[in-house]
């Protein structure tokens, strides 16, 4: 350590201003032959005034209670010593110079640009901010902290997980770091519950973690369970709200896991599409949550999803309602899980992608089930599509054809075969599009593709033609991006992989998809260039992007519920 | 009101006047040490050797000294340096024709500077600095054990002074070498002085550079034991080691004890200040800890509250609890000042009412203790974008004031009772003056809101406080001015000039009149409302006042800084009483037990130390922070104390086990060598994390539930 310190040490004295630095300033205020010497003497004499106004200035800071020294603490240094301020130097956030190098020179300079009155004139007067505000909040109530909003997690996702992985080590290092009081407040220990553990600990026993909940907790969890499958839409989008966002609920989270699989292995006996609608919603609210450790659940969480994705009846006359919105989604559902919680260990997508195959592959599946299944597996990306389902077209083409062309058996399973074709149509068009380079040949496609394949040519078509628009728009607009959000661009890019308009699907309101948090994606699906949404928020013309995908999701509420409306008649 | 700063100014007179604080602090800062020293009485070694240079050093303090009519001092200083008494004189007369205005005052200082520095102008040769230091860590790392540490402490005093000793003799690249060979070597809590100190690399830097002065002026104190002593001395004759003899000699204050040495992590505790550790004679003036005896005042049992208490079931519980109490009152401490050792205000009718409710209260206030802690209660300020800089609630948490970067200070109202300004005098004229809610009618009820502005200050406000009625409030500010604002009209009454520089802040006294101020300029002021000019000047801290408290009694004053040490003032003779060092970063916060005996401070290392004021020892230490301690307060009944800091954590602690636990014997007691429990975590009751807002305020209510304020800081 001391080492270290050492290391830091001889950094800080070494730290002078070069000279050419000196002969830069020179210049920029007319000097123009500077001696060597001069320029040495200036730069210690100025590297040492620099070094003390800095350390003046992290007064100021320390004084600001302030983390980050900001221009007006320099001011203040400068102040002191009896020197002018730099007037108008001022910058909320970030120190505001930009860097350039060039011909072997390095330079940080400050850019002030050349403004025009009549602009600032003439462009509205920004929002005045926000007044200051007072607001209460319990941070503990006789020594527990409540698990409100306003205060952090009380176990974060690392404590969830250490506590599912190494059951056996229950004196968990975060909480034994807070001291006993936390740990009271939590209810997974008891009080006393170090001594206890350590003694468990010696003679190896896994020690049975209890789940009380509060009377509060109970009652928390009785309201947002009714809400979430009441009548009421609006305590629904509230209950769901809260599961989304609320810190304190990993303590709940077995209850709601074992409440939604049992939900839908009752009400898919019974056929009620909109419950399985509901509670697959749950499943999305709880993903999230940026609090929860879901992993620990997903023995439950999976099953129930994928029966509501390849069900062979999800609800009471398949001819009329609107099942497939709810295969669609707890599709998306599962490709979200399978990214964020597939890892080699668990496996969770190559087994997912095995069981959707094979039951794809079995010649006796259902239309429904057929549907789940091909929904499934496109919705883990383009790669999934390239090698499982393209191969697959002809075969499905035939298969919808005999049912299209062929006899009518029975009107459901043409219902069924055209949402399949759809589905098909939909997925694979932007891959192919991807694949195959223009022109593109109906009779080529036919040959290839069978029956699908002149439908699948107009489509690729389409798809082509969109792609070239979208990139016109992002030439025209990256000029104007200074400051890329990769974070919405990470997190929207697999959701927003497929363009054009869905079927009929359930409430995608792209704004809380940015709660997911970041992951790289993975192997199995390069994320596509994320252009539109970049676009979306920096550019005018994107505005326009912006209120068709608004007004896409709009049509998707508006089906959900044309749905629902269904589903209660 | 004047007639009590009257007698108060009669029992001393004034140590200086506001022309010497503010036209020549520059004078302040290079002197100001010397009168703390000088009169200490016992430095018997200094005596040993007067050297020209020192010689003039002491003329420059007598100098001084004379100049501001510390008589008194003057005396000691040269009965112990055994300067004639005609030494003085012709340079005094000197001085006193051309130092009579503060602007001559500030030319005449420039030779005393010049004095002070060219004490290092004795040559060696540079080449041999290095041999001498490496030769004398060899020694020390070859000694025993348990004098090793001790003399372990001589390092880094001695390498400063070697350093700047080659600087100031323009062997710039010597010293470059001697700095990087050595500074590897000093203990971790010293790398913010080096990081100054590796910046000053030329003898033009020096002057000006306080640090450096502050470290020529005042002798850098340390610890040791007889033994080690001899061991060292021996070894640096044995050598001829001059150079090195010649800077403990003129540089160092070795305060010698009996006894056994003391252990490397005794030494640590206390060490870590600019300017060494405290003398053992600094902390041993009697100091009046307790309280004083509270005005009897008839408390109203009304029938009403005794039946609440007895619906409630626990009417047995409060009877002996008010005996106590009374019985507190009614016994006069031993430890305490006299009644009116300080002139305090006399009580009006408001404040006895508000007494009165003090003591409603108190009957209602929980028991707190490690198996119950208090709840907390979070105030968080929204939208303030970094620029909350400080924060006060009333004693009965009915305002909560917030001093903000845009030098703004605004004032809420946290109960339904809305803020309201007093009517203009027209309407005032109007008003029935004999009718008993007069109080009432004088108020402006479209005034009324829940929170109010008040814009007079120019720069960012760092210190506010409210006056114990709640009609007052104090705020300091980077403009260098503190100002009373009136909370029944919200407008500025008076701004207090004489710090010219930021004054980091201000705290009311406990009984209201007095306030005391603290700032960059070194010293703390200590005022009265009424006056626009400081009663007392409390000065000798080597570096920034960081945060200033009263006492309860309101007789001693308490002065964080960022030499990193706590030093507590006598208000009636404005002398220091105590320096408390352990500390390793700047101080900023402090808080007093109730019951006046102990004192708690945090500082930016994290650390929160607990101070015996009677006997000037270290009680304590309370680590588990991990950044700056913005606030401390001890619960009404003293049993926990709470600490809010950067680290977006409050921590609560049990303090009466922490002082329970201390072994002291009279030996420790004697010579301040305590053994410290490294047991923080058996002490810490409670770490509660806010989401993302520092905790810059805390204040335990009449019923001990704690309040929290600070700036959600996304």
């Amino acid at each position: 350590m001391s080492a270290m310190a050492e290391e830091r040490r001889q950094k800080h004295c070494s730290v002078v201003l070069p000279t050419e630095s000196m002969k830069a300033m020179a210049e920029s205020v007319g000097v123009g032959q500077l001696q060597e010497d001069s320029c040495v003497a200036l730069s210690e004499e100025v590297s040492y005034r620099i070094k003390e106004i800095a350390q003046d200035a992290l007064k100021f800071m320390h004084h600001g209670k302030r983390r980050k020294l900001t221009t007006s603490d320099i001011d203040n240094a400068l102040k002191l010593k009896n020197v002018e301020p730099l007037y108008g130097f001022q910058s909320q956030e970030f120190i505001p110079f930009r860097f350039a190098s060039g011909g072997g020179r390095e330079l940080h300079f400050y850019e002030e640009k050349e403004v025009d009155l009549s602009d600032i004139i003439n462009t509205p007067l920004p929002r005045v901010p926000l007044d200051v505000s007072l607001k209460a909040h319990w941070l503990s109530i006789e020594g527990m902290q409540p698990a409100i909003p306003e205060n952090p997690p009380p176990a974060t996702k690392e404590q969830q997980k250490v506590e599912s992985t190494e059951p056996l080590k229950v004196v968990k290092p975060g909480q034994e770091e807070e001291g006993t009081i936390q740990g009271k407040g939590q209810g997974t220990t008891t009080p006393d519950g170090k001594g206890q553990c350590l003694e468990k600990g010696l003679i190896r026993l896994k020690p049975r973690s209890t789940h009380e909940l509060s009377v509060e907790q109970q009652l928390y969890y009785k309201e947002i369970t009714e809400a979430c499958v009441g009548s009421c839409e609006a305590k629904r989008a509230e209950a769901l709200q809260s599961i989304a966002t609320d810190p304190g609920l990993y303590q709940m989270l077995p209850r709601f896991s074992t409440f939604i699989s049992e939900g839908v292995r009752v009400n898919v006996v019974q056929n009620n599409l909109a419950l399985l609608i509901y509670l697959m919603r749950m499943v999305k609210a709880l993903m999230d949550n940026p609090t929860l450790y879901l992993e620990k659940y997903l023995h439950e969480l999976i099953p129930a999803v994928v029966t509501c994705i390849v069900s062979k009846q999800l609800c009471l006359r398949p001819d009329v309602d609107n099942h497939w919105a709810l295969r669609d989604f707890a599709a998306r559902l599962m490709a979200q899980s399978c990214k964020t919680f597939s890892t080699t260990t668990n496996n969770i997508q190559s087994r997912i992608t095995k069981t959707f195959t094979k039951s794809w592959l079995d010649d006796k599946t259902q239309w429904t089930t057929r549907y789940g299944c091909i929904a499934g597996l496109a919705e883990l990306g383009p790669d999934v599509i390239k090698t499982l389902i393209i191969p697959r077209l002809a075969i499905e083409g035939a298969r919808i054809k005999a049912v299209m062309e062929g006899p009518v058996i029975s009107n459901i399973d043409k219902i069924g075969a055209e949402h399949v074709q759809s589905l098909l149509l939909k997925h694979c068009a932007s891959v192919i599009a991807k694949l195959r380079s223009p022109p593109d040949n109906v009779e080529q496609y036919r040959t290839e593709y069978g029956y699908l394949g002149p439908m699948l040519c107009s489509h690729v078509m389409k798809a082509r033609t969109q792609a070239a628009l979208q990139a016109q728009q992002v030439n025209r607009t990256t000029l104007t991006i200074t400051q890329p959000r990769p974070t919405l661009s990470v997190s929207q890019s697999g959701l927003s992989g497929s363009s054009g308009p869905r079927t009929p699907s359930i409430i995608k309101v792209p704004s809380s998809l940015t709660l997911m948090s970041p992951r790289p994606g993975t192997p199995s699906q390069p994320s596509p260039p994320a252009t539109k949404y970049i676009v979306m928020a920096t550019s005018a013309g994107a505005a326009s992007t912006q209120q068709v995908i608004l007004a896409q999701s709009l049509s998707h509420i508006l089906d959900l519920h044309i749905g629902m409306i269904m589903c209660q008649i | 009101d004047t007639s009590l700063a009257k007698q108060k100014t009669d029992i001393k007179t004034e140590p200086s006047t506001d022309g010497f604080g503010n036209n020549n602090a520059n004078d302040g800062r290079v002197l100001s040490a010397s009168p703390g020293s000088g009169s200490s009485t016992g430095s018997n070694k200094q005596t040993a050797a007067v050297t020209p240079e020192d010689q003039q050093t002491l003329l420059a303090v007598l100098q001084f000294l004379k100049k501001n009519k510390l008589i008194e001092s003057v005396e000691i200083l040269r009965r112990e340096a055994g300067l004639p008494e005609n030494s003085l004189d012709p340079k005094a007369t000197e001085s006193a024709g051309a130092g009579s205005g503060g602007a001559a005052a500030v030319a005449e200082d420039q030779p005393d500077v010049r004095v002070v520095l060219s004490a290092y102008s004795q040559q060696g040769d540079p080449t041999l600095y290095e041999v001498y230091y490496s030769d004398l860590k060899k020694f020390i790392e070859t000694v025993l054990d348990c004098h090793r540490a001790e003399l372990s402490q001589v390092f880094y005093p001695l390498f400063v002074h070697m350093y700047l000793e080659l600087v100031y003799n323009n062997h710039e690249s010597e010293a470059k070498a001697f700095f990087e060979k050595f500074s590897g070597d000093q203990e971790c809590y010293y790398e913010e002085d080096l990081r100054v100190l590796s910046g000053l690399t030329k003898k033009e830097h020096m002057r000006g550079n306080e640090t450096l002065l502050d470290f020529r002026t005042s002798k850098f104190v340390l610890r040791i034991s007889r033994d080690s002593y001899q061991l060292l001395k021996r070894h640096l004759q044995e050598r001829q080691n001059n150079q090195i003899w010649n800077i403990i000699q003129e540089h160092l204050y070795i305060d010698i004890f009996d006894g056994m040495p003391r252990s490397k992590s005794q030494i640590d505790a206390m060490s870590g200040s600019l300017a060494g550790e405290a003398k053992r004679e600094a902390n041993k003036t009697k100091v009046y800890y307790g309280l004083l005896k509270e005005p009897e005042i008839e408390l109203p049992l009304d029938d009403e509250d005794e039946e609440a208490e007895n619906e409630e079931g626990k009417p047995k519980k409060k009877k002996p609890k008010k005996d106590s109490m009374g019985s507190k009152s009614k016994k006069q401490d031993p430890n305490a000042p006299s009644q009116n050792r300080i002139p305090l205000p006399e009580l009006k009718d408001s404040d006895k009412l508000d007494k009165i409710m003090y003591m409603k209260e108190a009957t209602k206030r929980i028991r707190l203790g490690s198996d119950n802690l208090p709840s907390v209660c979070f105030y968080t300020f929204l939208n303030a974008y970094q620029g909350l800089t400080a924060v006060d609630f009333t004693d009965d948490s009915s305002l909560i004031a917030g001093g903000f970067a845009d030098s703004t200070v605004r004032v809420w109202s946290v109960t339904p009772k809305k803020l309201r300004k007093v009517k203009s005098a027209a309407d005032l004229n109007l008003i029935d003056k004999e009718s008993d809610d007069v109080l009432e009618r004088i108020m402006d009820e479209k005034t009324a809101s829940e929170s109010k502005i008040m814009y007079g200050h120019s720069g960012p406000v760092y210190g506010i406080s409210f006056s114990p009625d709640r009609n007052y409030l104090l705020s300091s500010s980077e403009d260098g001015t503190v100002r009373l604002w009136s909370l029944l009209t919200f407008t500025c009454l008076v701004a207090y000039k004489g710090h010219n520089y930021p004054v980091w802040d201000t705290q009311f006294s406990p009984y209201g009149y007095y306030f005391v101020s603290g700032g960059h300029d070194r010293v703390a002021r200590l005022w009265a409302t009424d006056h626009y000019q400081p009663l007392r000047i409390f000065s000798g801290h080597l570096a920034d006042i960081t945060c200033t408290r009263f006492h309860p009694n309101s007789n001693y004053v308490a002065t964080g800084s960022s030499d990193r040490t706590i030093r507590v003032w006598d208000v009636l003779s404005g002398n220091c009483v105590r320096i408390f060092t352990g500390h390793k970063g700047p101080i900023h916060s402090l808080a007093f037990s109730p019951n006046g005996k102990f004192l708690a401070s945090g500082a930016t290392d994290g650390r929160v130390l607990l101070w015996d004021i009677g006997h000037g020892l270290m009680m304590g230490e309370l680590k588990g922070h991990t950044d700056t301690i913005y606030s401390l307060r001890f619960s009404r009944d003293g049993e926990i104390l709470a600490s809010g800091s950067m680290d977006n954590t409050v921590r609560l602690w049990d303090v009466m086990k922490a002082f329970d636990d201390l072994e002291t014997d009279d030996f420790t007691a004697a010579t301040g060598h305590i053994h410290l429990q490294d047991n923080s975590q058996e002490l810490l009751l409670g770490t509660y994390t806010t989401k993302s807002t520092p905790v810059i305020h805390l204040h335990f209510t009449r019923r001990n539930l704690l309040l929290a304020a600070g700036a959600f800081n996304p």
